[in-house]
């Protein structure tokens, strides 16, 4: 642990400043259920033979979901990886839309079918589209908050991804250019354990991501990934004060992952048994819930609510979406360049 | 009017765009104090915030370009030599070339790569390569090599009001080496088009950079025993200027292609096949193809270095041998 | 004796300047001792000897710029006496430089000829066996068939009585006009291909680019410009070496009605109109080259005498090809003057982007029916205007071709 990092106490400490209101206790526990409901949707239709390929976060909502809601949707840029289709949701994603991506579909405001699906982008949402190789949106990330110092406009950069990622040097450059500058970036880090199959310990010498911030000189934190609340109040304040200028925070989330890498992978032949088969005692959904009923966060009754309104919701998106129109093969082309003149 | 060298032109063109638009700002090693050929001398005090020194890692200067041009900056990156952007690859290919594509159109990059290239320098095989190839071949990303000062000052210019990334070439041994009355002189302002600036009905010369001055030399010591080229000048590297290859392929039937890059799987190839499938019945000999041997890179010695390069020598005696065919 | 050349100072220098000699004629000189300063674009720095003697003769002066490699002094060497190795034999790196070593291969075979040469011999009817090929090996060329299919030309058009196709052109009043002086580069029987110069393919481009984006609107009006006809009669004699046209009048007069119609005075930029509070008139200029608009900037506050000489200089440098680019930048309407052609109606296309342009065609004498519906002959010139119909409609297009008659008729 160095001097820089900070702990950041579970979320029954509820830090003052920054506490939720019932109604976004509400909507964050809509939000992660939405976030889950969606991929098993998805990961049937997989099943089914009507969905090409899934990469999921489940086991990660708490920390996509609570992150997401510390920034400014709409004004604060982000640059999420593909696990995160929990910030999307937050951001303003609809379950329609992640529909029409999970399918492909022509209409999928992501990528009109055009990439794979879970490589998120959107413009008026201020989401940078991005790709499979993952780090490169870090830099990117930095090179928005760069535009917006020079600019003076208060906005923060959220950069995403897994602790895979930050084997790579773009993970290093990110972080060097952003503390030289001293810029608004949230570098957030969902540490699932697992780079595809390889664990943690084939990764990195180090216990935590977070422990390299000092290296670069700048603030960083580890948060139970598992909580919901307590990533907030983590994520909340580092936001906060990058937008005053203190320059950028390493937010490093402990999550768990719940399924395979992705729907062609089969997690069974590289993790231990014990592990998948403990996965609910460790879902964040479940331990939210459980949360919810204990220390009374909201009515109890509303969360069969909200669940019941979800399932509706994401059956009613995937039959919308099954019947929208799938992409001609001439919609492969165009806007290879921007026409105009955009001097 | 003063002559204007291609470092002047570059130079001028810099100071020009800073100060005609405050979301113009350049970010490159070196470059507050000057740059290492000097193309931002001054400019660093003059714009102050705005020439920006980055850590010596190009995959985040091209990415943090990427970023800052999204934002709606307009961000003129400088790799300090085309040998070092390799390490810029995924940020320029994986992702720059494609940001229009894959949203669309919606996000869009307004984004400019300075970077110096090519040999006769005694640079070595890290400060003479022609890089060029691997990044035509993709598409989204336009790449621009100019070879007169006038040109450099109009594409520099179009480079910038382009919303898509532009890799922007400049030739390192024209830099001082090539000056120019740009008053009155052509200048393409439009990406995507290539000029003949010879006309002659023997042969037809394509090069760019250093090898367009060193084939007009040829050709004009040509003219002398009677052999006419045309030669044209490329300008653009990507998208290719289709119909004026072709216009100009056609003229005599008779095709040398000149490049300092290695010859397999270099831009010659690529023109030499433009001009097989779609002007094969005005051919009138076998495309020749002038280009650096297939040695990994340019190698230091002065011998084996001049052996390596093209010149107006080998190009005359490439284009008497193709004109007498 | 050693000769010290000026050293490639820093890559892509060409050229280096001797600030200081540090050793003169006479002086001892130890290997690696600094001999002067010099100074590139890129680095100043002494130069240290690169040979051990005397220094014999100094070749650059203090303050002198020379190229690399150019010889800067001499040097007696010590080791002098010894014999100069002989200069290291440069292998001739034969068949292993600059790809391609191989001259085209040498593969005439009789009967086999190039694609270029099959599809003329085809189209002419030529027998290629009969012709003796000037390439190598006898190979026949592409130029070989086309002298052939040129000479049977000439011959064919002899008989028929037909001019060549490249004979300057009469015009009606005498005068000729020489053919351009562009190579042709390619041709059939039955046509010359002219190449496109960079002007006429730049124009193609600008007509084509505004007559496909724009959808253009066009409309006439005549004017009564007898009192114009008159003003400049009287006038003229005060202009001394510029010969006063119609053209100033008109261009003063497009300039002040711009004031009243700041819509026609505009640029259409894809999502926005710009109105120019400015009137930078272009003015459409016919020279050998094709089509020139400079631009006279701020038409409205020169006087007809400032416009006329103004008009005069851009026409004379039009003509010379003298152009500058400022020249061309920045109009913000176009003033057309098509009567000198003898036109007596034409239809312009508008000057992308902007939005308007208004020719003058030529003044004509001819009776008209005046006040009091009495017969008289007048002046009469017809003004037509086209518009860009996207900035604005034919109702303020009338307006202004209205005000712009009503001014020209109130002239002298």
């Amino acid at each position: 642990m160095t001097a820089s990092q900070t702990r950041v106490p579970r979320s029954s400490e509820m830090l003052d400043d920054y506490l939720l209101s019932e109604e976004q206790l509400e909507a964050m526990y809509r939000y992660m259920l939405l976030s889950r409901r969606l991929e098993e949707r998805m990961m049937t239709l997989n099943r089914q033979g009507r969905a090409d390929f899934v990469i999921a976060g489940a086991g990660q909502e708490a920390a996509q979901v609570g992150a997401g809601m510390a920034l400014k949707a709409g004004t604060d840029y982000a640059a999420p990886y593909y696990r995160d289709l929990g910030v999307m949701l937050v951001l303003g994603m609809t379950a329609r839309e992640a529909m029409l991506n999970a399918l492909g579909k022509l209409d999928d405001p992501n990528s009109f079918g055009r990439q794979m699906p879970s490589h998120w982008g959107s413009a008026k949402r201020r989401v940078l589209t991005q790709s499979s190789v993952v780090a490169t949106q870090l830099v990117h990330a930095v090179g928005v908050a760069l535009g917006a110092k020079m600019r003076n406009d208060p906005i923060v950069a959220f950069a995403s991804c897994g602790e895979g990622s930050t084997s790579r040097g773009d993970f290093h450059e990110a972080l060097n250019f952003a503390a030289i500058h001293k810029l608004p970036v949230i570098f957030f880090v969902e540490n699932n354990g697992y780079a595809i199959s390889e664990r943690t310990e084939k990764e990195m010498p180090v216990p935590h991501v977070a422990d390299r911030a000092s290296a670069y000189g700048i603030q960083s934190a580890v948060v139970d990934g598992l909580d919901a609340i307590a990533v907030y109040q983590t994520v909340r304040p580092a936001v906060d004060q990058a937008r005053r200028g203190a320059g950028p925070f390493l937010i490093e989330a402990k999550c768990f992952r719940m399924w395979a890498h992705s729907s062609d992978d089969d997690h069974r032949r590289y993790r231990p048994r014990e592990e998948l088969e403990n996965w609910a005692s460790r879902d964040p959904i479940a331990l939210f819930r459980q949360r919810v009923e204990e220390d009374c966060l909201f009515p109890p009754e509303d969360l069969d609510a909200i669940e019941s309104g979800v399932e509706v919701e994401v059956r009613a998106a995937a039959k919308w979406a099954l019947d929208q129109p799938d992409p001609s093969p001439d919609d492969m082309f165009g806007f290879v360049y921007k026409e105009g003149d955009d001097g | 009017m003063a002559e204007v060298s291609v470092l002047e032109a570059v130079h001028e063109t810099l100071d020009e765009v800073l100060a005609a638009d405050e979301r113009v700002f350049l970010l490159g090693e070196d470059l507050e104090a000057g740059g290492v050929f000097r193309a931002t001398d001054g400019l660093s005090a003059k714009y102050p915030g705005r020439v920006l020194d980055a850590p010596l890692a190009e995959s985040s200067i091209i990415g943090i370009t990427i970023g800052a041009a999204h934002y709606g900056q307009r961000p003129i990156a400088e790799i300090q030599f085309a040998d070092f952007i390799h390490a810029g690859f995924d940020q320029l290919c994986s992702e720059a070339s494609r940001w229009s594509w894959r949203t669309r159109g919606e996000q869009y990059l307004p984004m400019v790569v300075r970077t110096p290239w090519g040999g006769g320098v005694h640079g070595g095989q890290h400060h003479s390569q022609s890089i060029e190839a691997y990044y035509a071949h993709m598409p989204g990303i336009k790449v621009v090599a100019p070879s007169f000062p006038a040109d450099y000052r109009s594409l520099l210019k179009a480079a910038l009001a382009d919303p898509n990334p532009v890799l922007f070439l400049e030739h390192k041994r024209t830099y001082r080496l090539i000056r120019q009355e740009v008053e009155g002189a052509p200048a393409e302002d439009r990406i995507g088009k290539s000029r003949i600036t010879r006309r002659g009905d023997d042969l037809t010369v394509f090069a760019y950079g250093l090898m367009l001055h060193e084939s007009l030399a040829a050709a004009e010591e040509l003219a002398g025993e009677g052999i006419e080229c045309t030669v044209v000048d490329l300008l653009t590297l990507n998208p290719l200027d289709q119909d004026t290859i072709l216009e100009a392929a056609r003229a005599t039937g008779k095709v040398l292609i000149v490049h300092e890059d290695t010859l397999t799987g270099g831009l010659g190839g690529e023109l030499a096949g433009i001009i097989a499938e779609h002007a094969f019945e005005d051919l009138d000999a076998p495309i020749r193809r002038l280009a650096g041997p297939d040695i990994p890179p340019m190698p230091f010695h002065e011998v084996m270095e001049s052996a390596f390069m093209p010149d107006r020598t080998k190009i005359a005696a490439a284009a008497r041998d193709l004109a007498a065919y | 004796m050693a000769t010290v050349t000026m050293p490639q100072l820093g890559e892509s220098v060409t050229e280096g300047t001797v600030l200081q000699w540090l050793k003169q004629p006479g002086d001892t000189v130890a290997l690696d001792e600094p001999l002067c300063e010099i100074e590139t674009e890129k680095v100043a720095a002494e130069l240290p000897s690169p040979f051990e003697g005397t220094l014999g003769e100094i070749l650059v002066p203090e303050g002198e710029t020379v190229d690399v490699d150019a010889p800067l002094c001499t040097i007696e060497e010590v080791a002098a006496s010894a014999p100069e190795p002989a200069p290291a034999a440069v292998a001739e790196p034969a068949g292993r430089e600059t790809v391609p070593a191989a001259p085209v291969a040498d593969n005439n075979r009789d009967g086999v000829y190039s694609p270029v040469v099959q599809r003329l011999a085809a189209k002419h009817d030529i027998d290629l066996a009969a012709i003796a090929g000037s390439g190598r090996g006898g190979r026949v060329t592409r130029k070989d068939v086309q002298a052939l299919i040129d000479e049977r030309e000439r011959e064919a058009a002899a008989a028929d009585g037909i001019p060549p196709a490249a004979a300057p052109l009469p015009l009606p009043d005498g005068e000729v006009v020489p053919p351009p002086e562009v190579a042709t580069v390619a041709a059939s029987d039955a046509y010359d291909v002219v190449p496109l110069s960079p002007t006429r393919r730049k124009i193609g481009e600008n007509m084509a680019r505004s007559t496909a984006e724009a959808p253009q609107a066009w409309m006439m009006v005549e004017a009564d410009v007898s009192g114009l006809v008159d003003l400049r009669t009287r006038e003229r004699e005060r202009f001394v070496g510029v010969d006063l046209t119609y053209l100033p009048y008109f261009a003063s007069t497009v300039a002040h009605t711009l004031t009243d119609f700041p819509e026609l005075n505009a640029r259409w930029h894809g999502d926005e109109l710009r109105r120019y509070r400015r009137v930078n008139l272009g003015i459409a200029i016919a020279t050998e080259r094709g089509l020139v608009v400079p631009v006279v900037p701020n038409a409205r506050d020169l006087s007809v005498a400032g416009l006329a000489r103004r008009i005069d200089d851009l026409v004379a440098r039009a003509h010379a090809g003298k152009l500058r680019i400022e020249d061309m930048e920045a109009g913000t309407f176009t003033v057309n003057n098509t009567g000198a052609f003898g036109s007596i109606a034409s239809n312009p296309i508008v000057n992308h982007p902007q939005i308007g342009i208004v020719t003058m065609e030529r003044v004509v004498r001819r009776p008209v029916v005046v006040e009091g519906d009495a017969i008289a002959i007048r002046s009469m010139m017809n003004i037509a205007l086209s518009f860009d119909h996207r900035a604005l409609d034919g109702a303020e297009a009338g307006a202004f071709l209205a005000a712009l008659k009503e001014r020209l008729e109130a002239l002298g």
